[in-house]
C-alpha cells in the first residue's frame, strides 16, 4: 500500500517536473501555461484571495449535499417500499441525468439569480442521482432469507427498515456519496461560471478574463483540494459506521 | 398438537405437495428426511406462509390457522446473524421487534448464553466467533421467541462434524427442557435418529410419508445402537432407491 502510495506520488512529480523543464526550456509565456512552481507558490501566497471564494463554493457543495441527502434518502425508501413508484420515477430519474447540467445552468440562474441558491440547487442535481440509485440498489441487495426471517418475526416494514434494511444498504449509500461528493464541485463551478458574484468558479472566469491562468490554475488546486477532503471525509465517516466491514 | 392436514402446493404444473398430512404430538420431535428436491423446504415455505397453499389445513393446538408465519420460531441452516449487532443484539431480535424488550428479556437471554457457553462473548460480533458460536447465538434467539413450536431446516448442517454433535446436545434441550414441540427437516439420517421421537422417510415429488420410524429411549441416541445403525442403512437404502427412481 505504502509502495503504491510512493510509485502514484513519484508519477505525479515525474509530471510536474516534465511540466516545469518543458515551460521553461521553451520559454511558455505564463498567460498561456504556467510553471508548476509559480501554481503552488500563487496557491500559497493567495490564500486571502482564494479563501472566501473557496468558502462560497464549498458552502454551495455542503448545502448541495445536504438537500440531496433530504431528497435521495426518502425518495430511494419509498421506491424501495413500493416498486410502483420506482417504476414511475425511473423515467424521470435518468432524464434528469441525460440532460446535461450545462444545459440547466442557465435557466436556474435566471429562475434562482446570481445568489448561491442557483449554485446549490446544480450542486444538489448532480448529488442526488448516485446517492438515490446506490441507496435503492443496497435495499435490493439485502439477502432474501433475511427478509423473510424478519417477515416471520412479525417485523413491519419500518421496523425492518431500520434493523435491517438500512445497515445493510450502508456500504452502497457512502459509495454513491463518495461519487456524489467527487462531482459535487462540478455542479457549484459550472453555476458559478454562468452567473455569481463569488466563489471559486467565478474566480476562474475572471481571472481567465484577465491573463491570470496561474490563478485559473490555483483556483483548480483549491478545488480539488475540497473534493479530496470531503472524499476523505466521507470514507472517515463510513469507517466509523461501517465497522462490521 | 401440529395437525396438517391436505395439503397441496403446485408450481406451474408441478405438484410438490399432493394432499400431504402430518401430525407431530404437543412436545414432540419429529423429523424430516427425504432425497434432494422432494418437496421439504416447499413443505415448511407453505407452512410459515412464505409462498401459499393451494389447499389443506394446518392445525397448532386447536386453531385453524393459514400458515405458522408468527406462531412459530424457525432456525435454518445459515444463522441469518445480523454483523452489524452484538451477539447480544442478535439474540434480542425477537423481542425488539415484538417491542417485549425489558429487563426480564434481558436476563433471560444473559441465561440461557450462560447455558450455551456463550458467556463473555455477548459483546461480541458474529463475524468475531466460530460458526459454532455463532449458531449457538442463533439457538437463543431461537428461544427468546417464546413461541412452543420450533421449525428447524437443516439447522447444523453448514458446520463441521465435530461441532454439529455438540450442537445436537443443545438442540434436545429444546424439547427436554423448554418443552418445545419440533418439526425439522434434515440431510443427516443420522442426526435424524439421534434426536427426533419420530423420523418420517419422504419421496420424490409429490412428496409423501415413505415410512415412519418411531424412536425410545434417552436423547441423544447413541450413535453405535446397533438398531440405530440398522434403521439408518434401511433409510439409506431407501433414499437411494428415490435417487434412483428418480434417473431412471
Amino acid at each position: 500500500m505504502k509502495y503504491t502510495r510512493l510509485v502514484s506520488l513519484g508519477i505525479f512529480l515525474i509530471i510536474l517536473g516534465i511540466w516545469e523543464a518543458a515551460c521553461r526550456s521553451f520559454e511558455v509565456p505564463d498567460f498561456i501555461l504556467p510553471v508548476p512552481s509559480e501554481i503552488v507558490m500563487i496557491t500559497i501566497t493567495k490564500w486571502s484571495v482564494l479563501l472566501p471564494h473557496a468558502g462560497i463554493t464549498a458552502l454551495e457543495i455542503l448545502l448541495g449535499i445536504g438537500i440531496s441527502l433530504l431528497i435521495s434518502v426518502p425518495l430511494a425508501t419509498i421506491m424501495f417500499a413500493r416498486p410502483s413508484v420506482e417504476q414511475a420515477l425511473s423515467p424521470f430519474l435518468v432524464a434528469s441525468q441525460a440532460v446535461p447540467v450545462f444545459a440547466l445552468a442557465p435557466l436556474l440562474v435566471v429562475w434562482l439569480g446570481y445568489g448561491i441558491a442557483s449554485k446549490v440547487l446544480m450542486a444538489a442535481i448532480i448529488i442526488f442521482f448516485p446517492i438515490t440509485v446506490s441507496l435503492l440498489e443496497g435495499y435490493k441487495n439485502c439477502e432474501y432469507e433475511y427478509a423473510m426471517f424478519f417477515r416471520l418475526m412479525g417485523a413491519g416494514f419500518w421496523k425492518t427498515l431500520r434493523l435491517l434494511y438500512w445497515p445493510w444498504a450502508l456500504p452502497y449509500f457512502f459509495a454513491g456519496l463518495k461519487v456524489g461528493v467527487s462531482v459535487a464541485t462540478i455542479g457549484a463551478v459550472i453555476g458559478e461560471w454562468v452567473g455569481a458574484q463569488k466563489g471559486l468558479g467565478y474566480l476562474m472566469i475572471q481571472s481567465n478574463a484577465r491573463l491570470r491562468v496561474d490563478m485559473v490554475f490555483a483556483a483548480i488546486l483549491w478545488l480539488s483540494a475540497m473534493g479530496l477532503c470531503m472524499w476523505a471525509f466521507v470514507g472517515f465517516m463510513e469507517r466509523r459506521v461501517i465497522r462490521w466491514k | 398438537m401440529l395437525d396438517i392436514s391436505e395439503i397441496t402446493k403446485k408450481f406451474d404444473g408441478l405438484t410438490v405437495l399432493n394432499r400431504f398430512n402430518l401430525s407431530v404430538p404437543r412436545n414432540g420431535f419429529t423429523a424430516l428426511v427425504g432425497p434432494s428436491g422432494c418437496g421439504k423446504s416447499t413443505f415448511f415455505d407453505v407452512l410459515t406462509g412464505v409462498v401459499p397453499k393451494d389447499s389443506g389445513t394446518i392445525y397448532w393446538l386447536g386453531k385453524n390457522l393459514p400458515s405458522l408465519g408468527r406462531k412459530a420460531a424457525y432456525m435454518q441452516q445459515k444463522d441469518l446473524l445480523l454483523p452489524w449487532f452484538s451477539l447480544m443484539n442478535n439474540a434480542l431480535l425477537p423481542v425488539k421487534i415484538s417491542n417485549q424488550i425489558n429487563k426480564a428479556s434481558r436476563e433471560k437471554a444473559q441465561e440461557l448464553f450462560g447455558r450455551l457457553g456463550l458467556d463473555g462473548f455477548e459483546n461480541y460480533t458474529p463475524q468475531q466467533v466460530s460458526g459454532g458460536m455463532r449458531q449457538r447465538c442463533a439457538l437463543v434467539r431461537t428461544l427468546m421467541f417464546e413461541h412452543e413450536l420450533v421449525l428447524l431446516d437443516e439447522p447444523l448442517s453448514a458446520l463441521d462434524a465435530i461441532t454439529r454433535r455438540s450442537l445436537q446436545s443443545l438442540l434436545v434441550l429444546l424439547q427436554s427442557e423448554f418443552k418445545k414441540t419440533i418439526l425439522m427437516i434434515t440431510h443427516d439420517v443420522e442426526e435424524a435418529l439421534v434426536l427426533a421421537d419420530e423420523v418420517l422417510v419422504l419421496t420424490n415429488p409429490p412428496m409423501r410419508i415413505r415410512e415412519r420410524f418411531s424412536l425410545r429411549g434417552n436423547k441423544p441416541r447413541q450413535r453405535s445402537d446397533p438398531e440405530l445403525i440398522r434403521i439408518r442403512e434401511h433409510i439409506l437404502d431407501e433414499l437411494q432407491s428415490e435417487l434412483t427412481d428418480e434417473v431412471y
